[in-house]
């Protein structure tokens, strides 16, 4: 096993790889911008190297800084997380260059399989399914209309080296066309530096559904089950879960024996995700693959009791994988949040800035991992994720109930979240019967939100009171300062405070 | 201590008042028969007649955004005893809308000219924040009177960006 890993991410991320290499008994190192000195990552990480300023194209997306801090540090592995470098073959390049182990797959298996129109390619060649479209990235804005007419509207732009939704945009007609291209092209330049598009048809109410596949560097490879992804807002997951609903042990091995196929065709190795699209009739197609671990990885965690980050290092480090195909067993169900700071009631605009106060769900079948904590200011630089709520139980029905009791418990003040959003969705009936394609929510939000859910039991003339108690109390006190950011973590006690207090409670700590 | 807090739109009479070590709550004439302390900043446990809630009051424009649960209700407070009127400053010529940032960000694109006819929901900008672009549409149809910013521009929420008239 390695002996020191450089992280070279942020965010929750960061936090979680830091936590497996805690696990291990490997030493990690954390690298930061100059907007993440605070950050969860720095504190938890064994070791911490500044990379530069705020943007990540001057931090966390400088190769020879990441390079660098690996060498000054004497780490002999480095693991890229997800986002920023991860799927950049230049940095698994440059790792082997500088003899530190890259904790993914090789530079050439991911230009194979990464490259979406590269993948497609191959994919065709071993037979496995794919959504029609062009192979090859469009080179002209007349070649463009050509294509999408010969396809047929509506048709998906997509980056050629995308990933999470950017650079991505759904054309219903022509007319679209144009402002589409512009848009996404731009979009995919300013997000990985290629605005090279692709075109697909686009499926009418498909499922999204991926297989996690892992593969070992002595040719053997396995799959972990599916993920559900069809809960989306402009193409970025929202909540993710395994199993799907839908699934059957007979579509299972058909999808994972294609994700199988498709991987040891690249010459793949480590954890990897073969994304595909799920007709009506349970047909599939190859949508793209991932050559990195995914944010949701941790539901497909909760249903087969691996660690991926773990099997992860031990890949890279060359160990064998240590169970084989027929040892995957799947048991009861997980679902994700990806809990954001941005408000769902005006247009899911980014919120950042400081974290005043937060309480964090626990108890049974509750996961957080995130990578936040109260007096914490989320910056404005990066994506706006502050973490993932993953819930599980013995089956789909418990899954729910609790994830539903932990979004009751979870709160953060100072920014605003999108929680309310998984409340709302958790309670449509579409939702709990698994009726869901991915554009269900965007369709759910544009027709009207129907299903607000009722209020958590209490009465609603009490709550009323009590929030007219708490708003004359935060006059009264030191609501105002609070919100200019008087306080660090430790609020300084109002005069109510002292007063108003028959016992002594303790502040609610941050984690 | 007396107050008027409108609760979305709704005014009520609050009193609050010190009695021994408790904190009296008067609502509407009526004293509630309820516990109250503070958890955090703007964080709130209050007992009323038992039944627990915790109440997150955190400021929103320029009143108050209160919480528990999933209910949430906007207030505004108004204190007597203070000598700065309710804050009813700034109001715009009749029809004439100030577009502001939402949130801060930098101006990726400016997609109207000054003195363009917009329509309701058009969209005048790009704005960039944390990666994702998200547009900021026309709140009604008129003519750009003013644009406040230029492309490659940084923002706090909040900052005027264009005069809609």
């Amino acid at each position: 096993m390695f002996r020191k890993i450089l992280i070279a991410n942020r965010g929750e991320i960061a936090v979680r790889i830091a936590r497996a290499c805690r696990d291990m008994g490997v030493r990690s190192v954390a690298v930061y911008s100059d907007a993440d000195r605070c950050s969860l990552h720095v504190r938890l990480a064994d070791e911490a190297y500044p990379i530069g300023p705020a943007p990540s194209r001057e931090s966390y997306l400088v190769i020879d800084k990441v390079i660098g801090a690996a060498r000054y540090a004497g780490c002999d592995a480095i693991h890229p997380g997800y986002g920023f470098l991860a799927e950049n073959p230049s940095l698994a390049r440059a790792c082997v260059e500088a003899e530190i182990k890259f904790i993914g797959p090789t530079a050439e298996a991911m230009e194979k399989l990464g490259s979406k129109t590269a993948a497609r390619h191959l994919a065709r060649e071993v037979n496995v399914p794919t959504v029609p479209g062009t192979l090859d990235p469009i080179e002209s804005a007349d070649e463009l209309i050509g294509i999408a007419r010969k396809t047929g509207f509506p048709v998906v732009l997509k980056a050629v080296a995308g990933g999470g939704g950017k650079g991505m945009r759904s054309v219903e007609r022509e007319s679209e066309l144009a402002a589409a291209w512009r848009d996404a092209s731009s979009e995919a330049q300013n997000a990985f530096g290629d605005g090279r598009l692709y075109l697909e048809k686009y499926l009418l109410k498909p499922r999204h559904i991926e297989i996690q596949v892992l593969a070992d560097q002595h040719g053997n490879i396995v799959y972990l089950g599916e993920r559900e992804c069809s809960v989306q807002r402009r193409h970025q997951k929202v909540i993710e879960e395994a199993p799907s609903p839908i699934m059957t042990p007979e579509l299972r091995r058909q999808m994972g024996e294609a994700a199988v196929k498709l991987a040891r065709a690249g010459g793949y190795t480590n954890a990897g995700t073969v994304e595909f699209l799920v007709d009506s009739e349970r047909n599939f197609n190859f949508l793209e693959m991932n050559t990195r671990l995914q944010v949701e990885h941790p539901v497909t965690e909760m249903v087969t009791a691996t660690d991926l980050v773990k099997l992860q290092m031990q890949i890279a480090a060359g160990e064998r994988l240590p169970f084989a195909q027929e040892d995957v067993a799947l048991s009861g169900h997980a679902i994700e949040c990806r809990i954001y700071a941005e408000d769902p009631e005006n247009n899911f605009f980014p919120s950042p800035g400081k974290i005043l106060a937060r309480r964090v769900p626990s108890g049974p079948g509750i996961r957080l991992d995130d990578g936040v904590y109260t007096g914490w200011t989320v910056p404005n630089d990066y994506d706006p994720m502050l973490g993932k709520l993953i819930a599980c139980g013995s089956d789909r029905a418990e899954a729910i109930e609790r994830l539903r009791r932990a979004l009751d418990e979870y709160y953060a003040t100072g920014i605003k979240t999108n929680v309310s959003l998984f409340r709302e969705i958790l309670a449509t009936p579409d939702f709990q019967t698994g009726d869901i394609y991915t554009r269900w929510l965007d369709d759910y939000l544009r027709e009207g939100r129907k299903f607000v859910t009722a209020g958590t039991g209490s009465d609603s003339k009490r709550a009323q009171s009590a929030a007219l108690f708490a708003a004359a109390l935060w006059h009264a006190g030191n609501g105002e300062s609070a919100a200019h950011g008087a306080h660090e973590c430790t609020p300084e006690p109002s005069r109510w405070k002292t007063e108003g207090r028959r016992e002594q409670v303790d502040r609610e700590p941050s984690r | 201590m007396k107050l008027e807090i409108a609760l979305n739109g709704k005014a009520h009479q609050v009193e609050l008042a010190q009695i021994g070590e408790r904190l009296r709550c008067t609502i509407d004439g009526t004293p509630l028969e309820a516990d109250a302390v503070q958890i955090g900043p703007g964080i709130y446990s209050i007992l009323i007649d038992g039944e627990s809630l915790e109440v997150r009051a955190e400021p929103d424009g320029g009143g108050l955004r209160v919480a528990t649960g999933d209910q949430e209700w906007r207030a505004e407070i108004r204190d007597p005893r203070q000598w700065r009127r309710n804050r009813s400053g700034g109001s715009e010529a009749e029809g004439r809308q100030q577009v502001s940032a939402p949130m801060p960000g930098k101006i990726v694109r400016v997609l109207v000219r000054a003195g363009e006819t917009v329509g309701a929901k058009q969209g005048l900008f790009v704005v960039e924040a944390m990666k994702m672009q998200n547009e900021i549409r026309s709140p009604k149809s008129g003519k750009v009177e003013r644009l406040l910013v230029s492309e490659g521009q940084t923002v706090n929420a909040g900052a005027a960006l264009a005069i809609i008239a």
